[in-house]
């Protein structure tokens, strides 16, 4: 039989590998999609620079010799002056720039990641529910987020947040309240497809109630799509908060936020632009690295792409 | 002179795991009106082979090698010299008629275009050229459902209508991808009946790409048996089948499922002669 | 088609009235009201001032006087700008918004669709690269931002463009504006674009049409840009809902007579009348919008017409 077709002597090379290697090892799915994410250069980066700012924002303040509030009366619109301590300059009221983009940074992150985690829990529950019970539940619930869809997001959030104040918490509160729309189709329409699988129709078998089985079988299989577009609501919700802060409507003096900054430094930042742009690239970067993160995951999660 | 001369075919895949050899070193040729059967499981690169002649390989495939056909070297000819031959000198069915027609372009345009584009016809003339050939596939009341969508139709229809579009320019080569892998198996049997009808028609050369040993059995002249993109055994058909002479094809042989032997368990087929780079 | 879209019509009612509703309620229900001024008026004034504007009734009541009024298409009367009545204000402010904020999203739709496609057929290739970067800069620098720099570059450096006003119309004073809108609807619209178009050209149906022989422009033409469109017109309708928020940070930056500038001082003053008004329209405007795109999307996939 050897050399009928000629091929028999690679067989037998394999033969031999196989007799001297480890059959090929399967991946779980985790560990791929962990490859795959450290091979995105442009997401490794980005969450290094994530991570940077946060340290800066959390950390920077305590080596600075001014407070984000404190006033220097002999540096008022100064430009960055090392001897000083104003590494960034001052602004109008003499107050230390860099201190203000510290607390600024701060602010945003703080509001992004409350606001998400609200339109994170509100989405999940809701479009978990939704898609789990079906039939009229599903279509009365999904109609009410149509609804809200049609509704002009924006000015929502501005009479919630004229209602209620301009209180920081409620504000987070608040916006989250309205992003959560997208979160809950999404969780809605993968709900569909894994009610269906084996181990939801196992636990329904066995006398599971319809709540133990969304939140102990159903949720805990949404974590791919949740982490993903959660990821994608950061930097939307850090644009909705500096949008409020530019109107007058976001975070109050002395506290600030990276939209106020911005607000207070563009009407004057032909003459003094350091207003301006130490806030616009913590800003623009933080956003431009959010999204990178959030393609990143999703190409990295995303099945269709295997 | 063969109408298809297929010589040391290589086709590599770049992939981020490294490079896949999907083909290598494959050859066969076929006169014309012949018929080839490439047979071999999912992986094994017979359809990638196929791919590789008409330049349909994705972005990351490379071909090299050589195909000569009527004459002609054609492997890795530049697109615009490519669209000469395909459709109008070698057709192809793929593997699934449920993907493989434009669901939102009607029948009618999907066909007419091929004859538009390579006969310079009008559009009535085409029209009335497509409703002739879908009849030919015996679809019926076809003068009116030229005019429907893909998903009017059922998956065997619409292999059918695949069918009917690659023979329209009545090219010499069919090249059929698992024509049959995604249809019941009553419909099965009729798509490969007519392959065969159409096939003494026109005298069109086919090759066959199937994993289903058998389909193979009454349908091609010769057999080309792949398996981790190389050739494992390339003989007449009926001694293939009378006295395979491979270990691969014999085990391929044998998990048949027949119903003429009384089994206890369904036969596998065993890999302990090979373990495969095949795609990860 | 044509019971299709009137079937689409039809639902769109119920949900503007819920909506309208909703808006009415949530705004009465918070604190304040439109006459805690800094002074506060003599008790027997703001009696008087409430009965004017019916504030005294009953809250159900005022809601069906409301709703009444409303489809008599009477807005009311704004309770800050004492001299107006809500469509007035509406009237003058609204045609200048639309415009605006139409303009910006006939010209970023285009531009973003071009730019996608182009991307997507020259997937990892340099002008995809350059398009890709392009993209990003309109999706993360905020509108307000970005009207600051091209005030700053164009406006005071360059001084090609007014830096600012309106001065009835004059095309010079829309250039800027109207990029700062177009710019994140392109980036997003091209985004959506080169995504669908790399899966379309990525298809079966797409191998098809080359096994055919036809050419690229016309496998691209016929057999690719009408799938790849489905995802984009859908987002079409967040879309303008999105550019017409943005036209309020515009309008404020700009000095333009919009609508946006009255909107925020009356949600502050608690002008109840403007603000409802306001919203009901730009709902009305949105819901119309999504109401086109479901009917072009059933117009593009054959499959929607026929459930």
């Amino acid at each position: 039989m050897a050399g009928l077709t000629g091929k028999d002597a690679v067989l037998t090379e394999y033969a031999r590998k196989l007799e001297t290697l480890d059959a090929p090892k399967g991946r779980s799915l985790t560990q791929d999609a962990t490859r795959r994410m450290v091979r995105n250069k442009a997401a490794v980066v980005s969450v290094g620079v994530v991570l940077f700012i946060i340290l800066f924002a959390f950390l920077g303040p305590y080596f600075l010799p001014w407070t984000y509030d404190k006033i220097d009366w002999s540096g008022i619109r100064k430009p960055p002056n090392f001897e000083a301590g104003h590494f960034a300059g001052t602004d109008q009221n003499g107050r230390d720039m860099l201190a203000r983009i510290m607390q600024g940074t701060q602010m945003s992150l703080i509001v992004a990641m409350v606001a998400t985690m609200v339109s994170v829990v509100i989405g999940v529950v809701y479009g978990a529910v939704a898609g789990y019970f079906g039939g009229r539940v599903d279509a009365v619930m999904m109609r009410f987020v149509d609804i809200m869809y049609a509704l002009p997001y924006i000015l929502f959030v501005i009479i919630l947040v004229v209602i209620f104040g301009r209180n920081p918490v409620l504000l987070f509160v608040g916006i989250g309240c309205l992003e959560w729309l997208t979160m809950a189709r999404i969780v809605r329409g993968q709900t569909l497809s894994i009610k269906e699988r084996e181990f939801v129709e196992a636990a329904r078998a066995s006398g599971a109630s319809s709540w133990a089985i969304i939140f102990r079988h159903i949720v805990p299989n949404l974590s791919g799509p949740v982490v993903i577009y959660a990821t994608l609501t950061i930097p939307e919700i850090i644009l909705t908060e500096s949008f409020l802060s530019y109107l007058g409507l976001g975070v109050q003096e002395p506290q600030t936020s990276l939209g106020t900054l911005i607000s207070f430094g563009a009407p004057v930042a032909e003459t003094l632009p350091w207003m301006l742009i130490g806030p616009a690239v913590v800003l623009v970067s933080l956003l431009l690295c959010l999204t990178y993160i959030g393609d990143g995951l999703r190409d990295a999660l995303d099945p269709k792409d295997r | 002179m063969a109408l298809l001369e297929v010589k040391n075919l290589k086709v590599d895949f770049e992939t981020t795991d490294g490079v896949v050899h999907a083909v290598r070193d494959l050859s066969y040729s076929l006169e014309k009106g012949g018929t080839i059967a490439i047979v071999g499981e999912s992986g094994s690169g017979k359809t990638q082979g196929a791919f590789a002649l008409l330049g349909l390989l994705p972005r990351n495939g490379k071909a090299s090698g050589s195909v000569i056909f009527d004459g002609h070297e054609i492997l890795n000819l530049p697109t615009r010299q490519m669209n000469r031959y395909r459709a109008e000198r070698i057709g192809i069915i793929f593997q699934d008629p449920m993907t493989s027609l434009n669901p939102y372009l009607r029948i009618s345009r999907q066909m007419t275009e091929v004859l538009e584009h390579h006969r310079g016809m009008s559009h009535s003339a085409a029209l009335a050229e497509s409703v002739r050939f879908l009849d030919a596939v015996r679809i019926p009341d076809a003068a009116n459902r030229v005019r429907m969508y893909p998903h009017e139709f059922s998956g065997g229809m619409r292999q059918r209508v695949m069918i009917a579009m690659a023979l329209l320019c009545q090219p010499e080569l069919l090249i059929a991808d698992e024509p049959t892998t995604a249809l019941d198996v009553t419909v099965q049997a009729e798509i490969i009946d007519l392959l065969v009808d159409l096939q003494e028609d026109f005298g069109t050369a086919i090759i066959l790409i199937t994993h289903d040993l058998g389909i193979v059995a009454g349908t091609c002249e010769d057999t080309l048996v792949m398996f981790g993109g190389q050739v494992m055994e390339h003989r007449k058909t009926l001694d293939l089948f009378a006295n395979p002479q491979h270990p691969y094809t014999q085990g391929l042989m044998a998990a048949i499922p027949r119903l003429d032997k009384k089994v206890d368990r369904l036969s596998t087929v065993s890999y302990e002669f090979m373990v495969g780079e095949r795609q990860a | 088609m044509f019971g299709y879209v009137s079937r689409r019509v039809l639902s769109a009612i119920p949900i503007a009235l819920i909506a309208v509703t909703a808006c009415f309620f949530i705004l009465r229900l918070a604190p304040g009201g439109p006459f805690d001024g800094e002074r506060a008026l003599p008790p027997a004034t703001l009696a008087n001032l409430r009965a004017h504007y019916n504030l005294d009734l009953p809250l159900i009541q005022q809601y069906l006087l409301y709703v009444w009024r409303l489809l008599h298409g009477d807005f009311g009367p704004s309770m800050v700008y004492n001299d107006f009545t809500v469509a007035q204000m509406l009237w003058i402010g609204l045609p200048f918004t639309l415009m605006l904020g139409f303009t910006a999203f006939v010209i970023g739709t285009i531009v973003g669709l071009v730019a996608g496609a182009l991307s997507a057929v020259n997937q990892n290739k340099w002008p995809d690269y350059v398009l890709v970067m392009l993209v990003m800069v309109g999706l993360v620098v905020p509108n307000f931002l970005m009207a600051a720099i091209l005030q700053l570059v164009f406006g005071v450096y360059l001084n090609w463009f007014p830096a600012g006003g309106w001065q009835n119309g004059s095309l010079a004073h829309l250039v800027l504006p109207v990029t700062v809108l177009v710019l994140p609807h392109a980036g997003r619209t091209a985004r959506l674009m080169r995504g669908s178009m790399i899966e379309v050209l990525g298809t079966n149906y797409i191998r098809t049409a080359k096994a055919k022989g036809l050419g690229q422009r016309l496998i691209l033409a016929r057999h690719a840009i009408k799938p790849a469109l489905l995802p984009v017109v859908s987002y079409l309708g967040p879309g303008l809902s999105y550019l017409l928020t943005g036209s309020l940070i515009v309008e404020q930056v700009f000095a333009l007579p919009g609508i946006g500038k009255y909107f925020i001082s009356a949600a502050l003053n608690r002008d109840y009348g403007l603000v409802l008004g306001t919203t009901i329209l730009y709902m009305v405007i949105i819901l119309a919008v999504n109401l086109l795109v479901d009917i072009l999307y059933a117009w593009l996939d054959p499959k929607v017409r026929y459930h």
